[in-house]
């Protein structure tokens, strides 16, 4: 099987084949990036077939724009984000479903402004918290679990770290709104996290 | 000091004191460093006299950090196997013109 470089360099003698249409470095390539792409595909569309075409369409985009590559980063990090373009494509223009109410997710107030459950402190919050598989799964589990238009501007934001206007663009909505969902999303989460994280609980 | 002393709503007294509903509203604005002055310090006072909220805050940004190390590519793991149908797809829509 063919070595895929992960050096930075435009002049890599790999993407020098590619750019030559070199079909079986091609194959290499699409057979290395398309399970780690298809993962961040479903995360973000949570419908396997929209996330099999948005892997198609990040490919056909990037073979087509292979020249424009310029080097500046892996080819892994470009690929992956053209599929999160591509991604965002088809949000935009899946029809919408209704989705489940944040409200409930949401830290609630007594009258007088005060936390209505107090919170408590998390147990290690450093590198060490997430350090068995089990917690990493339930936190992407949580975070599944958030109503599609908040996981979405999460996903893009906190995780994919694209700006705000990128985002509100993307999804065709005002800067703002990106704000307030992203906040939400996170304040959700940490009800979500809460359970599990809180000193004192297992 | 328990939120419970401190007058009823405020965790610190003055015109400019916050609730605990309010500084969990302004807490997306206060971590971006986007509030005013007078805000940002009400926002600290409220912090020095509420365990609450500061058990909130560093809650918070605990479940960002935990996302992101959740969902980071190098931890995220990666299915071993490869889907052939969609990597023929793949190829296949390459050789079209």
């Amino acid at each position: 099987m063919l070595e895929v470089s992960p050096r930075p360099v435009g002049d890599d003698p790999f993407v020098q084949r590619l750019r030559a249409g070199d079909g079986e470095a091609f194959e290499a390539l699409v057979r290395r990036e398309t399970p780690r792409l298809l993962a961040v595909a479903r995360r973000l569309l949570r419908n396997d077939e929209d996330a099999r075409d948005a892997v198609q369409d990040g490919f056909v985009s990037a073979f087509r724009s292979l020249d424009d590559f310029g080097g500046r980063c892996q080819v892994a990090t470009w690929l992956h984000r053209i599929t999160v373009n591509a991604a965002l494509m088809k949000l935009r223009t899946r029809r919408r479903k209704p989705e489940d109410s944040i409200e409930d997710l949401l830290p609630s107030f007594l009258e007088d402004g005060h936390h209505a459950r107090h919170p408590h402190q998390w147990r290690d919050t450093g590198e060490a918290l997430l350090s068995s598989r089990e917690d990493r799964e339930f936190v992407r589990a949580a975070i599944d679990r958030l109503p599609d238009s908040y996981r979405t501007v999460l996903l893009l934001r906190d995780i994919e770290e694209l700006d705000t206007a990128e985002v509100a663009q993307a999804l065709g909505v005002s800067d703002n709104v990106v704000k307030v969902r992203l906040h939400r999303a996170r304040q959700a989460l940490r009800t979500l996290l809460a359970p599990r994280f809180e000193k004192g609980n297992a | 000091m328990s939120v419970e002393e401190v007058a009823p709503g405020r965790a610190a007294h003055g015109p400019a004191a916050l609730t605990c509903r309010e500084f969990v509203e302004l807490l997306y604005d206060y971590l971006l460093g986007g509030l005013g002055a007078e805000r940002t310090a009400a926002m600290n006072a409220h912090l020095a006299a509420c365990p609450s909220c500061v058990a909130y805050l560093r809650s918070y940004e605990a479940s960002i950090r935990m996302g992101r190390m959740a969902l980071t590519p190098s931890d995220d793991p990666v299915p071993a196997e490869v889907p052939e149908a969609l990597v023929r797809a793949v190829l296949a829509a390459r050789r079209e013109p």
